[in-house]
């Protein structure tokens, strides 16, 4: 039953698109230039920074593509017949329609596309692993075997395009329909989730704890990846639409499950995050200088703490070592560099060839002076007699059989040790789930490592009344699984509402 | 942005604010932080939630000026708006009736001391209080603490009110006569230690009330961790209050020295 309709669903999916490719305009374009003349223009380069000016500041390291390189590049998409890129793209973004649109010039059009799909396009064009997703099953990659369609650089085009010609379109929203929502979270999936309430017509409110919105946005990611400004328009775009925002408001603690309930919400979406840090629990590592990667970057990116006139302290190592290999490193380790770090080193246990991060913010980390130091990990640090850290003794590593997850497991080389000389670390090794919610409501099922169980294609809790997505159910995610969790919620909570079941 | 609705002079450096927050009035209880923010530029720091009154919709916060941000708080007057306050954040104090509950509060740990002395008469126990300053004047609130507790001990180290001593004299004076069941304590983070130290002695279970420096408050990020017997802990999540015997003081000492 299940399979049928996901497949009848395919099916609806694939001739819709094929409607599209239809259109005239589409025919018109794949014929003014030969299939064979396009694969041989070379991909875009994304004009950037240059390293030696970067590395001292917080500027956007990618400045972005111009009109001229946006329509050039999007001249190579073949607008296939089944366009194989989609299939990678968690929120099932029509990429052949948006960039066709950037080739004859309709950037706004092309702005549209992509929020059908997506509520943050302008941020996933910036944060997305494209490499591991659509541009991974773009025919470029799978059959020419030549460098993909840049998907990601033109997606960020044509939102920033938008953005910048002050066109943004407010999406229509439905006459009020005079129910209260509550949102948990103010991340990528509160966000989507919370767009697509008020345009369904409900009265939508985010709960945040922290003073600032934008979750993982505001607090983790830097400016020189994801501008602040960014994450402002597409929240005063919600604003707009007539979602309202809560600050320094901490569900379960300043307002309790039964509170909400009381004050008339119907329902409630989850969206609380995984941002609880990991440490390894190794000797030393209570040190002073040794912090999670989460404390670093919040006082950097949320304190402002560069900043001179900032009343938020931050540790600015001339040494700095950052242990894991993640997007969270790669920003922990590169905002080192801008603090002034003489020397700041990734330490991984595995090879580059497993590091989770983008691979784009590995070769920007590298233009920056950063060091890798793959196969090692730490073993115990020690200190001064203030108890501030100055050295790190390393086991050197090496790749085992295939785990559970065919990535290649890292074991250590019995006695192969040394020590470096450090006067920062920053522990970067992954994230769990925030317990507040799990722990402070009732009627949830939780896993044993603190996620909210949820149906997979509602996002419906064990409590009908809750959904869940984003971090708080996958662990440590991305923004546009987040941002797709969100969606999907917001349609089947609506759906649950109005006709007391789902799916 | 909260509103301050009164203000009072406790001591020169000592200043108490009544502020508008009717969510945190009506949820906090004993034991419970609040995180404050002055100013954009200011910075996260947490406070112990003195007192409340949910239904004028006020909380109660009494703050020493030591640094940069506290100085901000206090010039603060009635009538300013807090930037940014959220809470009521950690766990609150397990209230029941041990018996004989001995409190020890130093400085500005006497206000966050207050309302687990009251919470504890209320629930029944003998409740002798040890109150612990520099000099006379440093002394806060020892009026309301004596409404709530059947003794009062007050120890000054220049001797000018009470005796003179530290709070550790006070607390082995208790102890070396009185069968005490618990003893909770607030205050610097050297006084719980000796206090800790003293009880560890008599084999009196303790509960100290830490304050770790923090960021969010929220268990985000790890800057307020502590060793608790052997294990690490995030004060704002898993505390503020832990079995004093079990804390690493010398770590947290150490710790809270890390950006001076
Ligand atoms: C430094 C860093 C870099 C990253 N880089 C990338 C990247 O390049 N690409 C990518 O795709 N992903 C990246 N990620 C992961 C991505 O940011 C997350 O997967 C995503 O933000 C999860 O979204 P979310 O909405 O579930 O939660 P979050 O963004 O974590 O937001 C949750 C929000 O809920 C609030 N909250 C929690 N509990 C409560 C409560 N009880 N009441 C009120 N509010 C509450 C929190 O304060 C927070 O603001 C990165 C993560 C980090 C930390
Ligand atoms: S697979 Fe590549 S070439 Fe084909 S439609 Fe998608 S982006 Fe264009
Ligand atoms: S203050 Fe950030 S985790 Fe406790």
């Amino acid at each position: 039953m299940a399979m049928n309709l996901l497949s009848e669903n395919l099916n609806l999916m694939s001739e819709h698109l094929q409607s599209e490719r239809a259109q005239p305009w589409r025919e018109e374009l794949r014929k003014s230039i030969k299939n064979k003349e396009r694969t041989e223009f070379p991909r875009v380069k994304m004009p950037e920074l240059k390293p030696e000016i970067r590395s001292r500041n917080y500027g956007e390291v990618n400045i972005g593509l111009s009109l001229e390189q946006a329509m050039g590049e999007a001249r190579r998409c073949l607008d296939c017949v089944s366009p194989s890129c989609i299939t990678g793209c968690p929120v099932e973004i029509n990429i052949p329609k948006f960039i066709k649109n950037i080739e004859r010039g309709e950037i706004l059009k092309a702005a549209r596309t992509l929020k059908e799909a997506s509520a943050l396009p302008a941020v996933c064009g910036r944060v997305c692993p494209q490499e591991r997703q659509c541009e991974s099953q773009c025919f470029y990659t799978q059959k020419l075997k030549k460098e993909a369609v840049a998907i990601g650089y033109l997606e960020r085009f044509a939102a920033d395009f938008e953005r910048e010609s002050e066109n943004i379109s407010i999406p229509e929203v439905a006459a009020p329909n005079g129910t209260k929502i509550a949102v948990v979270g103010s991340g990528p999936a509160g966000l989507a989730f919370a767009g697509d309430m008020a345009k369904a017509g409900y009265e939508v409110r985010v709960f945040e704890a922290l003073h600032e919105l934008g979750g993982v946005l505001r607090y983790g990611i830097p400016e020189f990846r994801l501008p602040n400004e960014i994450v402002d328009v597409e929240i005063e775009g919600l604003k707009k639409m007539g979602v309202k925002f809560e600050t320094n408001c901490i569900i379960g603690k300043t307002i309790s499950q039964e509170d909400l309930r009381a004050d008339g919400y119907r329902a409630i979406f989850v969206g609380s995050g995984a941002g609880l840090p990991n440490f390894m629990n190794i000797p030393g590592e209570n040190l002073i200088g040794v912090m999670s990667c989460n404390e670093y970057l919040t006082r950097v990116n949320l304190m402002q703490a560069a900043d001179d006139e900032s009343d938020t302290p931050v540790y600015k190592g001339r040494r700095v070592a950052v242990i894991g290999g993640g997007n969270t490193a790669m920003d922990a380790v590169r905002t080192a560099r801008r603090l002034g770090a003489d020397e700041a080193t990734i330490v991984y246990r595995r090879s580059e060839e497993e590091m989770p991060a983008r691979i784009e913010e590995v070769k920007h980390a590298k233009e920056e002076g950063v060091k890798f130091l793959t196969l090692h990990n730490p073993i115990r640090y020690e200190g001064n007699e203030k108890g501030q850290v100055q050295r790190m003794l390393l086991q050197r590593m090496r790749l085992g059989e295939p785990d559970a997850s065919g990535r290649r497991k890292p074991v250590a080389v019995e006695g192969d040790e040394l020590w470096v000389d450090v006067d920062e670390v920053i522990v970067s090794v992954g994230v769990s789930p925030n317990p507040l919610i799990p722990s402070s409501f009732s009627g949830l099922e939780v896993t044993k490592w603190g996620t909210i169980v949820v149906n997979p294609n509602t996002m419906q809790s064990a409590d009908t009344h809750i959904f869940a997505g984003g971090d708080i159910v996958r662990g440590g995610a991305t923004v546009i699984l987040a941002m797709g969790d969100g969606r999907r919620a917001a349609k089947a909570m609506n759906e649950f509402l109005k006709s007391g079941t789902v799916g | 942005m909260n509103k301050i609705v009164s203000k009072e002079f406790l001591s020169d450096n000592v200043v108490k604010l009544e502020v508008d927050a009717p969510l945190i009035a009506k949820s906090r209880k004993a034991g419970h932080f609040v995180i404050v923010r002055v100013g954009k530029k200011g910075e996260r720091v947490p406070y112990t939630i003195a007192s409340a009154d949910p239904k004028k919709g006020t909380i109660t916060l009494v703050i020493q000026r030591v640094g940069k941000s506290s100085r901000k708080v206090c010039e603060l007057n009635a009538g300013d708006y807090i930037t940014d306050l959220v809470g009521p954040l950690g766990k609150a104090t397990h209230i029941e009736n041990f018996g004989t509950v001995l409190c020890a509060g130093g400085g500005v740990g006497i206000a966050p001391m207050l309302p687990i002395i009251e919470a504890m008469k209320k629930a029944g126990n003998r409740v002798i209080s040890v109150l612990a300053a520099r000099s006379k004047d440093l002394v806060i609130l020892e009026e309301q603490v004596r409404e709530n507790s059947d003794e009062v001990i007050v120890m000054t180290d220049d001797g000018s009110y009470g005796q003179k001593g530290l709070v550790t004299e006070g607390v082995e004076q208790v102890l070396r006569h009185k069968k005490v069941d618990l003893c909770v304590t607030i205050g610097p983070a050297v006084m719980m230690k000796f206090v800790s130290l003293t009880t560890k002695k008599y084999a009196v279970p303790t509960l100290a009330s830490l304050n770790t420096i923090m960021v969010d408050g929220t268990g985000m990020c790890g800057a307020c961790r502590v060793s608790v017997g052997g294990k690490t802990k995030f004060v704002c999540v898993d505390g503020p209050e832990f079995d004093a015997h079990q804390v690493d003081f010398d770590e947290m000492l150490m710790r809270l020295k890390a950006y001076n």
